[in-house]
């Protein structure tokens, strides 16, 4: 379409200015306060890299709780969520309108529980107590007697965190994947089983998932981003942070520590720029795997 | 022969019973937690103490819902009040998110200019824009613009939303250009196009955006929590986190339960309104 120079500049303006100053700019801002030794009380003096020596070399809270828990929860709930997505996803797609539907809607409706009632939701099955509801049918069913506090013990913490993580993995990109194999073309897979196709599977790794990895790509993008906007979870269940025995302890929430409880903002900072750095390297690998060779 | 599957198949088979052994626990396991909160939220004080809770309810009846209520009179800001900041707050965030995503969507997909790749690719990086990796430099920008304690800081915050514009921006690519052209021709400018034609044609990208928008907004905290001090300019969500979290004493938990399911269902009946469009757009939303 052809405009005066400044037209499609008048169109994007809102849009730009809300995005530098709410997305671009807070990125640019943890950069730069990453270096300082910031404390929200006196002016912040440049240390360089001194946050991130000490995260790596003095932090052990850091080292043995933070980053382990958060790689084990982002690799399960991330790619696990994400394969767990496009198999239900791909096995809905094989049954008719009505039972689709509704499998469709119930494997999506857990992501919209987000915040609050996700949080209630859980607690109220994991509640350490003997009215908890698996605490409640355990002992019912006589498996043990006496309740098990789950949201505060160290020992479950974290694998509650990936259930609750992965029960709510199928988001937006659930939907994105279910449309993308809704939309595949039907002469491909008459034409791949005269090419000497023999099962589904093979029907889903040489035509499905080739002829829609776009959709694979944006419905990865979605799953890392869900599983890191899910990190205060531990929190949120434990009700305290840092939780029990730093056992559910993920960067999101040692941020939260660092930058709202010990007002140690440079620091938290340097946890942020790491964290930003994660779900790159995350994305970065899913981008090399789903984009289109040609 | 193998003779190849249907997607979307119109009539029952045998194939299908494998694929429903698979399916029918994981639902369950998916349904049964959402089932029990709803089933809480209407319980009597008797059923709410049983023991081992159940998974249905005898004796319907709204009293948490009323002592719900009742609990924000006590606490001196009635509950109407939260409603209508949450409702304000709401509908100016997703009429703002889908005014702007969809001229700078129209923007990006049919005009030409020097930053166009630039500024797509940075939109397609902050896909994967995580809010609270960054809420400390956000809240220092909230109040370095000093929005803080107005409701400006429950709104500006949420407005640019990358994933909205990228699926708007993908469903606008979908509108044939000649439509535009022959547009141009008879004399349109660009904004009677956007108005007139763009607008019409991408609505189910719109609603999808809308629902999208107001999933964000409806149960945002970082605002009322950290952005505004004042207890009668905070929103429903803020309220309904307080009471689901200030008891965890049984009573309460018929209340939280109550709490959560205001948060849940206005989401869950929106999907539900709005299901083709979502899935109509989802078709377009691949990264290229």
């Amino acid at each position: 379409m052809r405009t005066s120079k400044s037209t499609p500049y008048l169109f994007l303006a809102p849009f730009l200015i809300l995005f530098i100053v709410f997305i671009g700019l807070p990125v640019i801002v943890a950069i730069f306060l990453s270096l300082t030794d910031f404390d929200t009380v006196n002016m912040p003096n440049i240390v360089w890299f001194r946050n991130y020596v000490n995260l790596i070399t003095s932090d052990s809270v850091f080292m043995q709780y933070v980053l382990p828990n958060t790689i084990e929860f982002s690799v399960i709930v991330g790619p696990g969520g994400y394969a767990l997505s496009f198999l239900l996803a791909w096995a809905i797609a094989q049954l008719t309108r009505v039972p689709r539907t509704i499998l469709a809607l119930i494997f999506y409706s857990p992501s919209l529980t987000m915040g609050t009632a996700m949080g209630v939701l859980w607690k109220m099955i994991f509640s350490g107590d003997r009215l908890g509801l698996v605490n409640a049918y355990m002992i019912e069913w006589g498996f043990y007697t006496e309740p098990i506090t789950f949201l505060s013990s160290s020992t479950w913490l974290l694998p509650i965190m990936i259930i609750v993580g992965l029960w709510s993995a199928c988001g937006v990109g659930f939907l994105s994947i279910l449309a993308g194999i809704m939309n595949c073309d039907e002469e491909l897979y008459e034409a791949g089983s005269i090419d000497g196709i023999k099962n589904r599977f093979q029907e889903m790794i040489y035509i499905t998932i080739p002829t829609m990895l776009p959709q694979m790509l944006f419905a990865a993008v979605m799953a890392i981003v869900n599983t890191f906007n899910n990190g205060s979870i531990g929190v949120t269940l434990s009700g305290s942070n840092p939780t029990p025995g730093y056992a559910g302890q993920l960067i999101v929430n040692h941020i939260d520590d660092y930058g709202y409880i010990r007002y140690e903002m440079g620091y938290a900072a340097a946890c942020s720029v790491v964290l930003l750095l994660i779900i790159m390297v995350f994305s970065k690998v899913f981008n090399t795997l789903f984009t289109e060779k040609d | 022969m193998y003779k190849g599957h249907r997607i979307g198949p119109e009539h029952f088979n045998k194939d299908q019973i494998k694929l429903y052994i698979v399916l029918i626990p994981l639902a369950l396991f998916m349904f049964l937690p959402l089932e029990f909160i709803f089933v809480h939220a209407f319980k009597p004080m008797a059923e709410l103490f049983a023991f081992p809770a159940k998974f249905y309810v005898v004796n319907p009846t709204w009293d948490n819902f009323r002592e719900l209520m009742r609990s924000a009179r006590t606490a001196g800001i009635p509950l109407s009040r939260y409603v209508l900041n949450s409702l304000f707050v709401t509908v100016i965030v997703v009429a703002g998110n889908i005014l702007i995503s969809t001229m700078a969507g129209f923007a990006l997909s049919k005009m030409k200019f020097a930053l166009h790749d630039t500024i797509w690719s940075l939109n397609q990086t902050a896909l994967m824009f995580v809010a609270t990796a960054v809420a400390i430099p956000r809240y220092l920008i909230v109040s370095g613009l000093g929005i803080t304690n107005t409701y400006w800081a429950h709104i500006l915050p949420l407005l640019a939303a990358p994933v909205t514009l990228f699926l708007i921006k993908q469903f606008i690519d979908g509108v044939p250009d000649a439509l535009l052209e022959a547009a141009s021709i008879d004399g349109a400018n660009a904004w009677t196009i956007y108005w007139r034609i763009i607008l019409p044609l991408v609505r189910p990208a719109i609603s999808t955006g809308m629902i999208l928008s107001f999933q964000q907004v409806w149960s945002y905290l970082e605002s009322s929590n950290n952005y505004v001090n004042t207890d009668s300019m905070k929103t429903l969500a803020f309220y309904m986190n307080t009471l689901a979290n200030s008891n965890n004493v049984v009573a309460g938990q018929g209340v939280a339960a109550a709490a959560s399911l205001i948060m849940f269902i206005p989401n869950l009946i929106l999907f539900i309104v709005v299901q083709k469009d979502v899935m109509n757009t989802m078709a377009s939303s691949g990264i290229k």
